[in-house]
């Protein structure tokens, strides 16, 4: 009988050697004439773990890892075929405990399907959704996201159901489904992860989106350093297309949807939902002023819905198994589940979901077991370059955009990055404002001119220039950046600033 | 600005023809002058220009606008060092420092022998596995000093 393998083609498994192992399992089972069939799937997640092999037993699978091309001849030796021991075992996956304990509900699929057959995902629940939205009304479908208490993923967690609202209520000939594949915020990859290990989950969301509010195209508008992302995204859509799951007649439900990538070309601004739709029309990124929104004047001047990859993601699982059980999980306002990126210097880092109310501190020590250098945790910025630094002292504070938002800091995307007791936090102030000088798109000039003075007014207190006089000054240039922005860009660049003012003030002083 | 020669013109023209009927096609037709040519020639700023209806201004506008358009021809290689956050918080800076001091150029520049161009990019969604570099498409991941010299001997080797 032929054994099947699992090895991850996901990009972080590859950039670690995951395409070298699946290289020399390949040579090493036609050299024992063992047949297997390998199929490439996503990441789990667990990063730390990969490059991570798994083998299909009668009792699920088995995982190995982090395997490296010179240990496959051991694992052959020791059966691992049929889930043999080894001292890379890392038993069934399943009970592996840090993927155990979390809440898989977006993620669901990612790491166990092949990320390139339509059949595997239909095998797995995929499509379901689908199926229960076309039987909706239009109206009952934005109801189900509404009722869910979905909040855009991106980062504004504005709640999702009444943006597809506002568009089902436009009347045009075209209306647009738009993808925010932009995923800039360093400590960020869950969209990245997705893409590349379920993207059909993507091409549903948009789907019932296009369905719910009577858009006939779509659009993902993807950045231009995800090349994986890219090719797994082209594969699926393909292959969504020969399966009647786009184009003309969607589902056999006689309803139209088009769907495309198109590459952005390096360019942090086209996050930005206006910027996206600016680039995305052949322009520079540059920020549109609102209103009119896009909901209403948006793609091509026509009603679109601009939406991230991991809230397009939830939605079939939020048609699938009914608005209810989504808003089951989570607290407060902040409903579902949130897949966490763990990232920077971490011990086990990688994506966690679950719902939203576990603290910072279980997610660093529970889950990420301290630093990788070993040392103490002084700081982690949640959010991206435009959320705030938090110290430890602010550990237990749970992630949940209220309770985030309570302590002056922000969810944004859901990426935390982790830095130890060497990091130099007026260094890392100086970092945000020099890339916001980097990327502001210099339609508005406290974005454009303040984020450069900012550099040097940091510039003169690291030199021990005036600094009392110079660190008032650069609370007054965020404050102005803050209040006089025309869009996030430039109104949260002093976010991290002025957070590392506020709790690692002994670090702006004279360096000798 | 040097004018295209006549068979580069014409690829360009054929380039803009297959992407002219897409709805704002641009940035595609930017996409593959570069994946064809290496980069966007200021010639071929002209030619889309004329194609697409657009001024000059327009295009050269976009061209410069986005960090992922080069104007100028890179080297065979080009390798990209993550500056973000995450890949500092485990040392991306010391690695920049180590990949300018081994290749003698700073970012944004290319080796004397024309084999390699050195980019700092900003995320490459590699954060678990920090720090990341992106060379000729390929990523890496937990990239040392050492690794990064091997990197460098393979391609330059190849």
């Amino acid at each position: 009988m032929s054994a099947t393998l699992y090895v991850p083609i996901d990009a972080g498994a590859l950039s670690i050697g995951a395409g070298e192992v699946a290289a020399a399992i390949t040579a090493e089972a036609a050299r024992r004439h063992a047949p297997l069939t390998l199929v490439r799937n996503g990441s789990r997640g667990a990063y730390w773990l990969e490059p991570m092999v798994e083998v299909a037993t009668p009792e699920g699978r088995v995982a190995y890892g982090p395997v490296a091309p010179r240990d496959v001849p051991s694992l052959f030796a020791a059966d691992f075929l049929a889930g043999g021991a080894h001292p890379l075992s890392l038993g069934p996956t399943d009970s592996i405990p840090w993927l155990k304990g979390q809440q898989r509900l977006t993620f669901e699929r990612v790491g166990i399907v092949d990320p390139a057959s339509a059949s595997d995902y239909v095998k797995h629940g995929g499509y379901q959704g689908l199926e229960r939205a076309l039987a909706l009304a239009p109206g009952e479908v934005v109801q189900a996201v509404t009722a869910s208490g979905l909040r855009g993923r991106g980062g504004a967690a504005f709640p999702t159901g009444i943006k597809w609202k506002t568009v089902l209520e436009q009347t045009a000939v075209q209306k647009y489904v738009t993808c925010n594949a932009d995923e800039g915020d360093s400590g960020t990859f869950a969209d990245r992860m997705l893409m590349e290990g379920d993207p059909f989950t993507l091409i549903e969301g948009m789907t019932i989106a296009a369905v719910a509010v009577g858009a006939s195209a779509g659009f993902i508008y993807l950045r231009a350093e995800y090349p994986h992302a890219l090719a797994a995204l082209r594969t699926a859509i393909a292959a969504a297309y020969s399966a009647g799951y786009l184009g003309a007649d969607v589902a056999g439900s006689g309803k139209r949807f088009d769907l495309e990538v198109r590459v952005g070309a390096g360019a942090y601004i086209c996050g930005e939902e206006t910027s996206m739709l600016e680039s995305l029309e052949g322009r520079r990124g540059e920020v549109r002023v609102r209103p009119p929104l896009p909901a209403i004047k948006g793609l091509f001047g026509q009603p679109t819905i601009v939406n991230n990859v991991v809230t397009l993601a939830s939605i079939p699982w939020i048609l699938a198994h009914g608005a209810e059980a989504y808003a089951n999980f989570g607290m407060g306002k902040s409903r579902g589940t949130l897949p966490i990126q763990l990232a920077g210097n971490i011990r086990r880092g990688g994506l966690v979901e679950r719902a939203f109310g576990l603290t910072l501190r279980e997610l660093l020590y529970d889950y990420g077991g301290g630093t990788a250098t070993g040392k103490p945790i002084r700081a982690v910025q949640v959010g991206g370059p435009l959320g705030a630094y938090i110290p430890p002292s602010q550990f237990d504070t749970a992630v949940d955009y209220e309770a985030l938002a309570g302590i002056g800091a922000l969810l944004g995307h859901g990426g935390v990055v982790v830095f130890d007791d060497t990091v130099d936090m007026a260094r890392m102030a100086r970092y945000a404002m020099e890339f916001c000088a980097i990327e502001s798109c210099g339609k508005c000039t406290p974005c454009r001119i303040g984020s450069t003075r900012g550099v040097e007014v940091i510039d003169r207190i690291i030199a021990g220039v005036d600094a009392e006089h110079n660190v008032q000054l650069l609370e007054e240039l965020c404050e102005l950046m803050v209040q006089g922005s025309l869009c996030g860009l430039g109104g949260m660049a002093p976010f991290p600033v002025q957070s590392a003012l506020k709790h690692f003030r002994e670090d702006f002083r004279a360096r000798h | 600005m040097d004018p295209l020669s006549p068979a580069d013109t014409a690829v360009v023209r054929r380039i803009v023809t297959e992407h002219k009927g897409r709805p704002g096609p641009l940035l595609e037709v930017l996409h593959a002058i570069q994946a064809r040519m290496g980069f966007v020639p200021a010639g071929a700023v002209p030619v889309v220009a004329d194609e697409l209806n657009l001024s000059r201004a327009e295009v050269h506008g976009v061209v410069t606008f986005y960090h992922y358009f080069r104007s100028a021809r890179p080297g065979k290689h080009t390798v990209s060092l993550c500056q973000a956050e995450a890949c500092q918080s485990m040392g991306a800076e010391a690695l920049a420092a180590h990949a300018r001091r081994r290749l003698g150029i700073d970012f944004h520049q290319t080796t004397a022998d024309g084999e390699i161009s050195l980019e700092p990019i900003y995320c490459l969604g590699n954060c678990a596995c920090s720090p990341a570099a992106l060379v000729d498409g390929r990523l890496y991941g937990r990239l040392t000093p050492e690794g990064f010299d091997a990197l460098v001997a393979d391609s330059t080797s190849s």
